[in-house]
C-alpha cells in the first residue's frame, strides 16, 4: 500500500514504538495532524505552547529512557520549541521535535510564517533534517531515533515542508533493517589499557572520591555504578543532574556536590587524590575556579563523549567509552588484579567525611526542630514531601531556590526519578516535563516542585492536565519573588532587589488553579503543611495545586565562594565562611 | 600557534554551515576557509585555518568530529605535511607586483593596458609575505583560496 507523507510519517514513528506526540497544529503541519486523526498507536498530546510540548517530551524521556517525541509547525511553533530544545540538548536528552515547513517552493521568500528551523536551532541540536523528497521520510525517522538515542544523546530535528506531506502524492514506505552511517559511529568500548591503568591508579588511592553525573543515568549504569563501589568502598557524589544515579540512602553518599553542593562533598572533591569522573562533565558549576580545583587529585574520567574529557580540567587517565560498559571492564580489572584497596588509609578518609558532615552538613531533620515556627522554611517543604511520598515520587523542578532545596533534601534513591533542567536551567520546565512523566507512569505519584515565578511561565499546562486527566500534584514554594536572584542581591549586590519582587501582584493560585478545573489548597502556616499535603496525596485521581508561602528570606546554603574560590570555600550560612 | 584542520563531510545541504556555526559557538576563530566535493563528490574536503593552543585545537577537533555529518577529521599540523594558498590578484601595471608574483610561481592571465590579472601560489607564509610586500599601490583585487594541505608520505585522510 502506498502512503501520503503524512502518513509515511506515523508508520514510521509507530514502528519506533512511539506512544505519545506532543504538539500543537498549524498550516504547514496540518497534512500531519491529518494523518494523526486516521492512525491509533500514538496519541497525540495537545499541549497549550510548543514549549509545553518539547518540556513534556523531555520529561517523558528522562523519566522512562526512551526518546520524546514533539510536533510543531512552522515559523512560531517551531521557535516556541527552541527554549525546550535548548534545554534537552544541555542535558543530553533524546529527542525527535519534527516541524512543518513552508512548502519547498517558499523557501527562502519570506513567506507567511516561515522561519529557517534548521539554522535557528543548528547550535542547540545534536543533528538536524530538512525532507527534501518524501519517500526518504521513513529513513530519516530512523536515522533521527538511531542519533538520538545513541553515543551522547541528543535532540533531533526533522523539518518537514508542506508539500513533502502532501496527500495526494503517494509512496511505498520502506523500513531499513538497520541503520548504519558512515560518518557516525557511536558505540566506543574502553581502551582495555586505559581500563587497567586506572584500576590501577584507583586501588592504591587513599583519598578516593566519585564524581558521578548524569551520564551514568543516560547510560543506564548506577547498578554498575553501585557494583563498582561494593569494591572500592569510596565516598560518591553525584551531581545535580546525576541525582539518583547513587542511592541516597547508602553509607558511602555524600549528597550533591557543586555550587550548591554538600559541605561535606565539596570539602572530599577539594582533598581528594583521585577523583574518579564518571558521565559528569566538570561543568563551570562544580568546579569553582578551574585553576583552583582539587589540586592534589589526579583525574580519571570515564565519559562516551571525548569532547567532555579535558575540556575544562585536564584528565590524568581519560576513557572514552559508554558508561555501563566502561564500569564492567573496570570492575573486572578490579576483581582480576587482585590488589586490595587501601582499607586503612579509606577508613580515615570516611570519618573525615563524616566529620565534615557533622560540623556543616545538612540537617535532614529541620522539620523536627521547625515544628512549632510560625514561618515555614522551604526546605521544611521539601522534607515534608519526602515523607508523605516516601521517597519514591517522580519529582520534576523548575529553577531558583525550589530546586536547590529539593536536590538538597529530597534523596533520590533511583535513577530517573528526579527531572530537572541542570544545565540550561529553564524555568518553566516543571510542569510540562511533569505531564510528560505522568503519562509514562500514570499510576505513580507525580510531583512538581515549582517556584510562583517558574510557574507562571508554563502556567497554561494546567489546562492540558485538564483535558488528559493527568493527576499531577504541584507544590508551590511560595517566597514571593524571585528567590535565587534576590538571594544574589542580598549576596553581590547590598540587599538591592531591583526586578526580582512583586507581591502584589501575584495571582490567587487557588483559584487560578480551580478556574482551571483543578483543585487548589493553600499553606500558610507550618501546622497546615503536612496534613495539607496528606490531604493533597489522599486526591489520587485530582491535580492539585498546593501552594505553600514560606519565609522569603532564606538562602541556599552551602555556596561556593565566587570568584576566585575552589571547592573548599564555602558559604554556609548567611554572612559565614566555613 | 596556526593550526590547518582537515575535514571530510557528507556533501548534504547545510553541512558547511555547522562546521562553520560551531567554530563561532566555541568561541574560535576560522583565518582560511576551503572546500570542495572529492573523490565520487558525495563528500567534500574542508581545510580550515585557525589559531590556537594544543588543547584549543584538541578540543576543536573533537567537537568537530561530534558533527554527524563529519566524516574525519585530521589536524595537519600535528606532523609532517604540505600545505599550499593560491591567490589571484587584479593590478595596474607594475614591475614590482609583476616580479612579486613571478617568484612564487606566478602566471599572468590577462594584460590590458588597465589591469593586469595574475595567479600564484605558495605556502601561506610566502602568501603572507607576498600580500605585505605587493602593499596598496597599484593593487586592484585580490582572491586567495584559502590554505588547502596533505599529510607528508603515505598518511592520508580518506574514507
Ligand atoms: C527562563 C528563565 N529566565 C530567567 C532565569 C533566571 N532565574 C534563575 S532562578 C530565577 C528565579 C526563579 O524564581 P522562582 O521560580 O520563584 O523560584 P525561587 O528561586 O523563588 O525558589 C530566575 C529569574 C531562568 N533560570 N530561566
Ligand atoms: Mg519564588
Amino acid at each position: 500500500m502506498k502512503l501520503s507523507g503524512g502518513d509515511l510519517l506515523m508508520r514510521a514513528l509507530r514502528d519506533e514504538g512511539v506512544k505519545f506526540i506532543f504538539g500543537y497544529p498549524g498550516g504547514a503541519a496540518l497534512h500531519i495532524y491529518d494523518s494523526i486523526f486516521k492512525q491509533k498507536a500514538c496519541e497525540h498530546i495537545l499541549v497549550r505552547h510548543e514549549q509545553g510540548a518539547t518540556h513534556a517530551a523531555d520529561g517523558y524521556s528522562r523519566a522512562t529512557g526512551k526518546p520524546g517525541v514533539a510536533l510543531v509547525t512552522s515559523g512560531p511553533g517551531a521557535t516556541n520549541a527552541i527554549t525546550g530544545l535548548a534545554t534537552a540538548y544541555m542535558d543530553s536528552i533524546p529527542l525527535v521535535v519534527i516541524s512543518g515547513q513552508v512548502q519547498s517552493h517558499l523557501i527562502g521568500t519570506d513567506s507567511f510564517q516561515e522561519t529557517d528551523m534548521i539554522g535557528i536551532s543548528r547550535p542547540i541540536v545534536k543533528h538536524s533534517f530538512i525532507v527534501q523528497n518524501t519517500q526518504d521520510i521513513p529513513r530519516i525517522v530512523q536515522e533521527a531515533f538511531h542519533i538520538a538515542t545513541t553515543g551522547r544523546p541528543g535532540p533531533v530535528v526533522i523539518d518537514i515542508p508542506k508539500d513533502k506531506t502532501d496527500p495526494s502524492k503517494l509512496y511505498e514506505y520502506k523500513r531499513a533493517k538497520e541503520i548504519s552511517l558512515r560518518s557516525y559511529q557511536p558505540r566506543v568500548l574502553p581502551h582495555p589499557g586505559q581500563i587497567k591503568k586506572a584500576s590501577k591508579k584507583i586501588l592504591s588511592a587513599e583519598r578516593p572520591v566519585i564524581y558521578a553525573g548524569g551520564g551514568v543515568i543516560l547510560g543506564n549504569a548506577h547498578k554498575e555504578l553501585i557494583s563498582l563501589n561494593k569494591l572500592l568502598k569510596a565516598p560518591v557524589t553525584n551531581t545535580l543532574m546525576g541525582l539518583g544515579a547513587y542511592p541516597a540512602k547508602d553509607k558511602y553518599f555524600m549528597g550533591m556536590l557543586g555550587m550548591h553542593g554538600t559541605y561535606q562533598a565539596n570539602m572530599a572533591m577539594h582533598n581528594a587524590d583521585v577523583i574518579i569522573a564518571i558521565g559528569a562533565r566538570f561543568d563551570d558549576r562544580i568546579t569553582n575556579t578551574p585553576s583552583m580545583f582539587a589540586p592534589n587529585a589526579k583525574i580519571v574520567h570515564i565519559d562516551v563523549d571525548p569532547a567532555s574529557i579535558s575540556k575544562i580540567i585536564n584528565a590524568d587517565i581519560p576513557i572514552v567509552g559508554q558508561v555501563k560498559e566502561s564500569l564492567l571492564a573496570l570492575i573486572k580489572e578490579i576483581k582480576r588484579s587482585k590488589i586490595k584497596i587501601d582499607s586503612e588509609a579509606l577508613d580515615n578518609w570516611n570519618i573525615q567525611i563524616s566529620q565534615w558532615r557533622e560540623q556543616h552538613g545538612l540537617d535532614h531533620d529541620l522539620y523536627l526542630s521547625k515544628i512549632k515556627s510560625s514561618m515555614i522554611a522551604p526546605q521544611v517543604v521539601v522534607q515534608e514531601l519526602y515523607h508523605a511520598t516516601q521517597g519514591n515520587a517522580f519529582v520534576t523542578s523548575d529553577v531558583g531556590q525550589h530546586q536547590m532545596f529539593v536536590a538538597q533534601y529530597y534523596h533520590f534513591n533511583k535513577p530517573r526519578r528526579w527531572i530537572n533542567s541542570g544545565g540550561l536551567g529553564t524555568m518553566g520546565f516543571g510542569l510540562p516535563a511533569a505531564m510528560g512523566v505522568k503519562l509514562a507512569f500514570p499510576k505513580q505519584e507525580v510531583v512538581c516542585v515549582t517556584g510562583e515565578g517558574s510557574i507562571q511561565m508554563c502556567i497554561q499546562e494546567l489546562s492540558t492536565c485538564l483535558q488528559y486527566n493527568l493527576p499531577i500534584k504541584i507544590i508551590n514554594i511560595n517566597n514571593e519573588a524571585l528567590g535565587m536572584v534576590r538571594q544574589w542581591q542580598d549576596m553581590n549586590y547590598g540587599g538591592r532587589h531591583s526586578a526580582s519582587t512583586y507581591s502584589d501582584s501575584l495571582p490567587d493560585f487557588v483559584k487560578l488553579a480551580q478556574s482551571y478545573g483543578h483543585v487548589g489548597m493553600k499553606v500558610t502556616k507550618q501546622s497546615q503543611l503536612k496534613n495539607t499535603l496528606e490531604k493533597a496525596f489522599a486526591m489520587k485521581d485530582r491535580l492539585v495545586f498546593i501552594d505553600v508561602y514560606v519565609d522569603p528570606n532564606e538562602h541556599v546554603y552551602p555556596m561556593l565562594v565566587a570568584p576566585n574560590g575552589s571547592m573548599k570555600d564555602m558559604w554556609i550560612k548567611k554572612n559565614t565562611k566555613a | 600557534m596556526k593550526r590547518i584542520i582537515s575535514i571530510l563531510i557528507e556533501n548534504k545541504p547545510g553541512a558547511l554551515a555547522r562546521v562553520v556555526g560551531l567554530f563561532h559557538q566555541r568561541g574560535y576563530n576560522i583565518e582560511t576557509l576551503n572546500v570542495g566535493p572529492v573523490f565520487d563528490g558525495s563528500y567534500s574536503r574542508m581545510t580550515v585555518t585557525t589559531r590556537g593552543s594544543e588543547n584549543d585545537v584538541e578540543q576543536i577537533t573533537k567537537q568537530i568530529n561530534k558533527i554527524i555529518d563529519v566524516i574525519k577529521v585530521a589536524d595537519l599540523t600535528e606532523g609532517d605535511h604540505h600545505e599550499y594558498e593560491f591567490i589571484m590578484v587584479k593590478f595596474k601595471q607594475s614591475a614590482k607586483i609583476q616580479k612579486i608574483l613571478k617568484g612564487l610561481n606566478g602566471k599572468i592571465h590577462e594584460k590590458e593596458k588597465d589591469a593586469i590579472v595574475m595567479s600564484a601560489w605558495g605556502s601561506s607564509s610566502d602568501i603572507e609575505v607576498a600580500i605585505r610586500a605587493i602593499g596598496k599601490a597599484n593593487l586592484l583585487e585580490i582572491a586567495r583560496s584559502g590554505s588547502i594541505g596533505l599529510h607528508e608520505g603515505e598518511k592520508v585522510l580518506k574514507i
